[in-house]
């Protein structure tokens, strides 16, 4: 059979139970095979059956992405792997704090951009803006972009929550 | 006399009484393994784990056989494992008790061993403290396990020991760590018996898709030239995956390979088998492969020792693969049509369709396709020449293989040249009787598997078939052999060298043999003696079969130190890198330099 090597990037969601170690073996899963993580987030989202969602986002060949599911699929505390990529649209949002350190100008058209870009300020000082913004990963890599000749300082993101769009449900 | 009410009313309550009472941690874990039908545990005590020896003292259902260091018991669960296909069981103290058991894991996991190994830890509140023998045994050994467990609470101690024997042995079966600190074998709690619980979410799939499967049935029969290529899938499926097999490969009249792991799960000694294929597979198997334009894939992962170059394996075929690991199918090479499912259930599956559908193969076309494969066998790939006194080590296990093969015999090897003899000139006609370190090629697993095999199977002929150089690594378990009165054969192909090293440093780095001869070996003979053992010694080829017969003949552990051709390369082989037509198949055939340049990059 032919093999396709074109790499594509994937997010997938995982429902794991909260238990110890469950994150290391997803992430040992990751680093022991050579896979690559692009982002990768975890929080309990039930906690009476104390179940876990992570969203990894991540890239391989079509072949290496499949090997990644069933890698997944096979770790005991694993209940589910969805490939949100593969199976439709999804939306995907990601979270940033960005702070900004400037005075004048500098900071007018901080203020300015982050408006364009609807990101809010959360805090401020004399001389610093944090900025709190969410949207996809390039709308976020945009931002943080015009931000550095503006007095970019730090940045703490949260990696990439999916879900799939319509009314079905995982 | 029947009972007065108050007679009974205070007979219930002892009875609620005895229910309710509460057990030791301790107490949990030894009831919970002779639940679990855990007849045999393999281990070795520590201050961690005196705990769980006191209670197996005060017991007598769970047997326990004290070896010599924690690696030799692991390898033992897997050798009882093995040859009985129920879980085995390991005992073993924190820090370097867990840490001594790390490659028996890993070897475990590779090969599909089911174990539930238990380790001690420190008490709960030191974890963390790098306190006195604290290891971190579950990040340790979480790459190297199927699954693992640390408690914490000792409510979830029985849920968590049943838990672990169900994992162990479902899907595809692994080993299992359940770390347990030490105050929680001196805690107490409730015991209830959940030997018959699965986990909630851990489900493996066991029947195959019934289109896919009806595909797959008319793949088979519509091909000319199919081979069945079969692994330990279908041992580890149980004795009637096998019989299944069987059923199919005679009704197709198909050809069969077997990987180094699936050796017994077809009958050795039968016309369809073309042998073992891969690195050191027979040229009729390789060619087959290489040549067929159906490949039936049973319970085997294309491994890199059998498909040798990826992109020239098997190029004209079409490939059906049927396992239960849904990762281990596209992972090296991909398939046309992958089959989920357990192999037994999946070949059951199959042949009702087969004889539902009364199909038939192309009988002209497989026909033609034996006259080829007949062909290739013609070259008698496996012929070696034993003349003059100096023992060929082919015919030293030839000669083995003949003597042996009427009894009731389980092989064991190392791992080596002597391993890959092993695998081609002894044939295995049942499932389970042939244990390797495939996966993770192990030396020093022969010895201790076959203790483990021996305990199992006392009344057996247990032969550890053994290098000199991989003998020493675990021969501590001599005396483990001796304490349990386990009789078994270690009989070892003794050429000085690290025989498979010296020939790869042959046949790729131009033959400078680096530290691959070993100076200074014990003499096994007075070392067997020394040890409790009998040890008996041949150093020419007409001597062979006696020293075979006497060590047959003694009831207790023998050394046969089988003195062979230093020089003696294993062939055929496909150099790494090369292609399954690219084979050497003697010390004649010259590795192609430009592939070699390649291969050596691999191991
Ligand atoms: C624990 C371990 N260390 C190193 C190796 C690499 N290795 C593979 S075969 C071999 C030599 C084995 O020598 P021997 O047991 O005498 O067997 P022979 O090849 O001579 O039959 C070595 C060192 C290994 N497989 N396992
Ligand atoms: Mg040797």
């Amino acid at each position: 059979m032919v093999v396709d090597l074109t790499i594509e990037r994937h997010t997938i969601a995982v429902l794991v139970d909260n238990e110890a170690g469950v994150l290391a073996r997803v992430i040992g899963l990751f680093s022991g095979r050579g896979y690559n993580i692009e982002s990768l987030t975890v929080a309990e989202i039930d906690s009476d059956d104390a179940i876990s969602r992570i969203t990894v986002v991540t890239s391989g060949t079509p072949q290496i992405i499949e090997q990644i599911k069933a890698q997944l699929e096979r770790l005991v505390p694993v209940h589910r792997v969805i490939d949100l990529t593969a199976d439709g649209a999804n939306v995907e949002r990601e979270l940033a704090l960005v702070k900004v350190v400037g005075k004048g100008n500098k900071r007018v058209e901080a203020l300015r951009i982050a408006d364009i870009f609807r990101a809010r300020v959360i805090d401020s000082t004399n001389e610093s803006f944090v900025f709190e913004i969410s949207g996809a990963t390039e709308k976020l890599n945009a931002f943080t972009d015009l931000m550095v000749p503006l007095g970019l300082v730090d940045v703490s993101r949260t990696g990439v929550v999916a879900i799939a769009r319509g009314k079905s449900a995982l | 006399m029947p009972e007065c009410e108050c007679q009974i009313r205070r007979r219930c309550n002892r009875e609620r009484k005895m229910a309710d009472r509460k057990l030791t941690g301790s107490e949990i874990i030894v009831k919970a393994l002779v639940n679990e039908g855990v007849e045999t545990v393999f281990g070795y005590p520590g201050g961690a784990v005196l705990p769980i020896y006191d209670a197996i003292f005060q017991q007598n259902q769970l047997k326990h056989v004290l070896v010599r260091q924690e690696g030799g018991a692991v390898h033992m669960a897997e050798g009882y494992a093995r040859s009985t296909g129920k879980v085995g069981c390991v005992l073993v103290t924190s820090g370097p008790g867990a840490t001594n058991a790390v490659t028996g894991l890993t070897d475990a996991l590779m090969d599909s061993i089911p174990l539930v190994c238990l380790t001690g830890q420190v008490p709960t509140h030191l974890i963390g403290n790098d306190a006195f023998q604290e290891a971190d045994t579950t990040g340790i050994t979480r790459p190297c396990t199927k699954h693992n467990y640390l408690v914490k609470n000792i409510a979830d101690l029985p849920r968590i020991m049943h838990e672990a024997f169900y994992v162990a042995r479902s899907g595809r079966p692994g080993p299992v760590v359940i770390d347990l600190p030490k105050d929680i074998q001196m805690g107490t709690a409730t015991y209830k018996n959940l030997s018959q619980v699965e986990h909630k979410t851990y489900q493996p799939r066991l029947k195959g898709d019934i289109s896919e499967i009806e595909k797959a049935v008319a793949m088979i029969a519509a091909a000319k030239k199919p081979l069945f290529y079969c692994g330990g899938g279908v041992i580890n499926s149980g004795l009637k995956a096998s019989k299944q097999l069987d059923r199919l490969i005679k009704l197709t009249g198909a050809p069969v390979t077997l990987t180094l792991m699936g050796l017994g799960a077809y009958p050795g000694s039968d016309d369809q088998f073309i042998g073992m294929l891969g690195m050191h597979g027979t040229y009729e198997a390789n060619l087959a492969m290489h040549d067929a334009d159906l490949i039936v894939a049973v319970g085997s992962r294309f491994d890199d020792r059998v498909t040798g170059r990826l992109n020239a394996f098997s190029p004209n075929s079409k490939k059906i693969h049927i396992d239960i690991d849904p990762s281990s199918i596209n992972k090296n090479v991909m398939v046309d049509l992958p089959i989920v499912g357990d192999v037994g259930v999946i070949l059951d599956q199959m042949l009702r369709v087969w004889k539902a559908k009364k199909l038939t193969t192309n009988q002209r076309a497989i026909k033609a396709w034996w006259k080829r494969i007949n062909e290739w066998r013609q070259r008698e790939c496996l012929k070696y020449n034993q003349s003059g006194s100096v023992i060929k080590p082919q015919y030293a296990i030839e000669r083995l293989y003949e003597a042996t093969k009427g009894h009731d015999c389980y092989i064991t090897t190392e791992v080596g040249q002597h391993q890959m003899w092993a695998a081609q000139y002894y044939k295995f006609d049942e499932p389970k009787r042939w244990m390797t370190s495939g996966g993770l090629g192990t030396m020093g697993y022969g010895l201790p598997s076959a203790i483990g095999v021996q305990v199992a199977h006392p009344g057996a002929l247990v032969v550890d078939i053994s290098g000199e150089a991989s003998f020493l690594m675990n021969m501590q378990e001599m005396s483990t052999a001796v304490q349990y009165g386990a009789p078994v054969k270690v009989f070892i192909t003794n050429n000085q060298y690290m025989g498979m090293v010296r020939q790869w440093q042959e046949l790729m780095h131009g033959s400078r043999y680096s530290e691959s001869y070993t100076d200074a070996l014990p003499d096994l003979v007075k070392l067997a003696e020394s040890c409790h053992w009998v040890g008996l010694r041949a150093t020419k080829a007409d001597e062979v079969d006696d020293v075979i017969q006497e060590m047959i003949s003694i009831d207790r552990p023998v050394i046969a130190d089988i003195w062979v051709d230093q020089k003696e390369n294993c062939f055929p082989m496909i150099p790494s890198g090369a292609a399954h037509n690219e084979m050497l198949l003697g010390p004649d055939d010259d590795a192609d330099q430009s592939g070699a340049e390649d291969g050596m990059v691999l191991v």
